[in-house]
């Protein structure tokens, strides 16, 4: 029971300071602090995952959480249909000609033994196919730029709605997990760190520089939305009664009729954007507390111990007969997949994809500070890592204005130093990050909420 | 004449400036090695302390320049370094005995301690962001080229220019300097020997009475000084940005493992693997070729194997097919 308290108390304190939030600045950057919560919330689960189950370094969340919001516009956007017809032909060719090549390479190394022969002909299966790949593709992807560059230029989507997209997008990343797996899993712990840093930088550098694929830095932007719109939501009849309903206090003081319009008419608003961010919550909340059940499920199953097992002493699971490599892949594709899921889930609330803003900083460091800080092992402790993690990241400018306030209150307004501090709040959550790290590595170095094995 | 122009054209365009950006990477390449030879972890912090150095060295830089001060030629960022470094080994030490030397102690493993330097390069990169900012800012100053292109035109009537600037030879002379003094340190002192045999085996150099503090101390004060020096070449010769500075870190990792991690010496050499392959691929060769060949089958394409988008992607492939092959890197990694 006590630990179900840590656990139940450590969320109403995060539950609590959401709420504060609410009263204090406005309920829609709590909501939207609250959806993107549950967001790393899922990316962390992705990586604890990984590192708590498993103790595999996965650096490329970057990446994966990228290829989910590639598959959110690949999944949502309607098909271009102009750029289909002068260039789709060629691409599909192109796929064609990759799946080929990965089969005739795979066809050398498995017919012949491994010698220098072996290596030049992959080799040269490579290369050829490089070029043939260049030539058929060249001028297609020049065409399909060119069709209209301003709104599309791209091959564009499914056109089918984007919730699909967050199970495709666990898809492509656990798919691209497999590979780099395959590639990368046998090497030692710090040199998996950069290796999987490296290839998700490699993973951003092509969805930002294939324009026909994905627009590139020209972004994507107006993606469909699961939930609805707030200028829809304003003139419905049902959602201007509920908001009444809501603010009949604040509206039967108002006498005047056209003042009390007035009023209503802002307060609806203000009321759909609270709506909207309401209805993603509730989404994020459902993926959450279903992958939450899942991972737990998963952590207290044999499969589980056997996972620990293998972290804990690879060798002696090896000599019990457990399979660690393939193991080790498993949990890399699914824990990958996870992060998937988050970066389709990010796209969707943001409506945009924007290839651009994927930077490690973000969307690995970060994450990793998430995971560290919350528990790592402990899925509620990995939550909340994300949770916690979060709400100070967002939170942190405030906080550091006040704190700079504080401390420079002797100090003009005008004061040079107090000028520039003010200045350079926005870096002062990087401070906050690095500063939180470093004391719960150091004080509390398995977390917030550590990893506790019921033993059966 | 035409294979004269076509020789000058890849000079100028590929081998002079991946000299000179290969030294800027050797340099910190060859400190994140030694970190990770001696302290056992891989120093994630390697490009914001690149840029902690670099920062100070340009405040130094205005201040001289408020005075008046200059190097006529030379940028005055040259006087400016030793402060730059005085002030990061002050900054290393620090942080060493603040957060790293208790893993340490604890024999924790590498992967604690890389996690532990991601919080010191958090904690660098706000440091680095509230003193100066996330902006671009150049600070060269003095005379801009050696040799500019019109003038090596008319001095050989060729076709083709060849510009170089005062930066890279500057770099290319510093790195010499730098580099020949560590290695020189590293091979034939005794305090170098001692690192080396720390390396090598640590259990067996503290039998042999090798302070395992003075080790480190010496570790952390050379990766200071090559963190300053290479990064302020590197915002001497491009311009100095924080993020830039934290992007270098990849390629960094890069060359150091492609050059056997743990080598100073490979991953001194690893940095011009990676900076000649960055620029090769991503070079269009279609103007040499034009040189090169009869007007008959002169091409009409780019040539270019990979757009330079792709240019951080090239070195992290080299290092992910070193990986795959040979994990202890080109240059046969042997600690030291």
């Amino acid at each position: 029971m006590r630990q179900n308290l840590d656990v139940i108390s450590a969320y109403a304190i995060m539950l609590g300071l959401i709420i504060l939030v609410g009263f204090l600045q406005s309920w829609s950057i709590a909501l939207s602090i609250l959806c993107f919560c549950l967001i790393s919330a899922v990316m962390t689960m992705g990586a604890n995952i990984q590192w708590g189950y498993a103790g595999l370094i996965n650096f490329g969340i970057m990446g994966y959480t990228a290829l989910g919001g590639l598959a959110a516009v690949l999944v949502s956007v309607p098909p271009v249909q102009e750029a289909w017809q002068v260039g789709g032909l060629n691409m599909i060719l192109c796929a064609f000609l990759i799946a080929f090549m990965v089969f005739s390479i795979r066809f050398i190394i498995k017919k012949y033994k491994k010698s220098n022969k072996r290596n030049y002909a992959i080799a040269f299966v490579i290369i050829v196919g490089l070029v043939i790949l260049r030539l058929v593709s060249g001028p297609a992807i020049e065409s399909i730029e060119a069709v209209n560059p301003a709104t599309t230029g791209f091959l564009g989507g499914m056109g089918f709605p984007i919730l699909f997209s967050w199970i495709v997008g666990a898809f492509f990343a656990g798919g691209l997990a497999y590979v780099i797996g395959k590639i990368a899993l046998g090497l030692r712990a710090d040199y998996l760190a950069i290796a999987t840093l490296l290839i998700s930088e490699i993973v951003i550098a092509v969805i930002k520089h294939e324009d026909w694929l994905s627009r590139g830095v020209k972004n994507v932007i107006g993606l469909k939305r699961p939930v609805p719109y707030e200028i829809d939501l304003q003139t419905k009849e049902w959602f201007i009664n509920l908001v009444a309903k809501f603010n009949q206090g604040t509206l039967n003081v108002i006498t005047d009729t056209l003042a009390r319009e007035q009023m209503l008419k802002q307060l609806v608003i203000e009321g759909s954007t609270v709506f909207v961010k309401l209805c993603f919550a509730g989404l994020f909340s459902i993926v959450v507390i279903i992958l939450l059940i899942i991972t737990q499920k998963a952590l207290y199953s044999p499969w589980g111990r056997m996972m620990r097992a293998i972290r804990d002493n690879e060798e002696a699971a090896n000599a019990m007969g457990k399979n660690v490599v393939k193991q080790h892949l498993l949990i890399f594709v699914l824990g990958s997949a996870i992060v998937g899921i988050a970066g389709a889930m990010m796209v969707t609330y943001d409506g945009l994809f924007t290839p651009g803003s994927y930077r490690p900083m973000r969307y690995t460091f970060l994450i990793w500070v998430m995971v560290i800080v919350g528990g790592s092992g402990n899925n509620f402790g990995a939550v909340l890592g994300g949770f916690a993690v979060w709400f100070l990241w967002i939170e942190a400018a405030p906080i550091a204005l006040f704190l700079i306030n504080f401390f420079t209150s002797g100090l003009e307004e005008t004061n040079a130093l107090k000028a520039h501090l003010i200045d350079s709040i926005p870096y002062f959550r990087f401070l906050m990050m690095g500063v939180g790290l470093l004391l719960i590595m150091r004080y509390r170095p398995k977390g917030i909420l550590p990893e506790k094995i019921k033993h059966v | 004449m035409d294979y004269i122009n076509a020789i000058v054209l890849l000079l100028n365009y590929i081998f002079v400036p991946a000299l000179s950006y290969g030294s800027q990477l050797a340099l910190g390449a060859i400190f994140v090695s030694l970190i990770y030879g001696i302290l056992r972890f891989a120093y994630f912090t390697a490009g914001d302390l690149m840029s902690f150095g670099t920062m100070f060295t340009i405040l130094f830089t205005w201040y001289f320049q408020s005075l008046g001060f200059s190097l006529g030629i030379f940028p005055t960022a040259l006087i400016a370094i030793p402060f730059g470094i005085i002030i990061t080994i002050f900054y290393v030490l620090l942080k060493d005995k603040l957060v790293f030397s208790y893993y340490r102690f604890k024999k924790s493993p590498p992967v604690q301690l890389a996690m532990v330097s991601i919080g010191t390069m958090f904690v660098t990169q706000a440091i680095v962001r509230i003193i100066i900012g996330p902006f671009d800012r150049r600070f060269f100053d003095g005379e801009k080229f050696i040799l500019k292109a019109n003038e090596f035109k008319e001095m050989t009537g060729l076709n083709e220019g060849l510009t170089i600037k005062s930066t890279q030879v500057i770099t290319l002379l510093v790195t010499i300097v730098v580099v020949s003094i560590l290695f020189w340190f590293l091979n034939k002192t005794k305090t170098g020997k001692s690192m080396r045999a720390y390396s090598d085996n640590e259990d067996l150099a503290l039998l042999s009475g090798i302070d395992p503090k003075r080790v480190v101390m010496i570790t952390w004060v050379i990766a200071a000084i090559l963190a300053t020096v290479g990064g302020t070449l590197y915002g001497l010769d491009k311009s100095f940005k924080p993020f830039t500075y934290f992007n270098n870190m990849l390629p960094i990792f890069a060359a150091a493992i492609v050059g056997g991690i743990g080598n100073p010496f490979g991953a001194f050499l690893g940095g011009y693997v990676i900076a000649f392959s960055e620029i090769l691929v991503t070079y269009a060769y279609r103007k040499f070729f034009i040189y090169l060949l009869p007007e008959s089958i002169e091409p009409d394409s780019l040539l270019q194997l990979l757009s330079t988008d792709y240019k951080f992607a090239v070195s992290f492939s080299i290092l992910v097919v070193v990986l795959l092959f040979r994990p202890s890197g080109i240059f046969k990694g042997k600690v030291l």
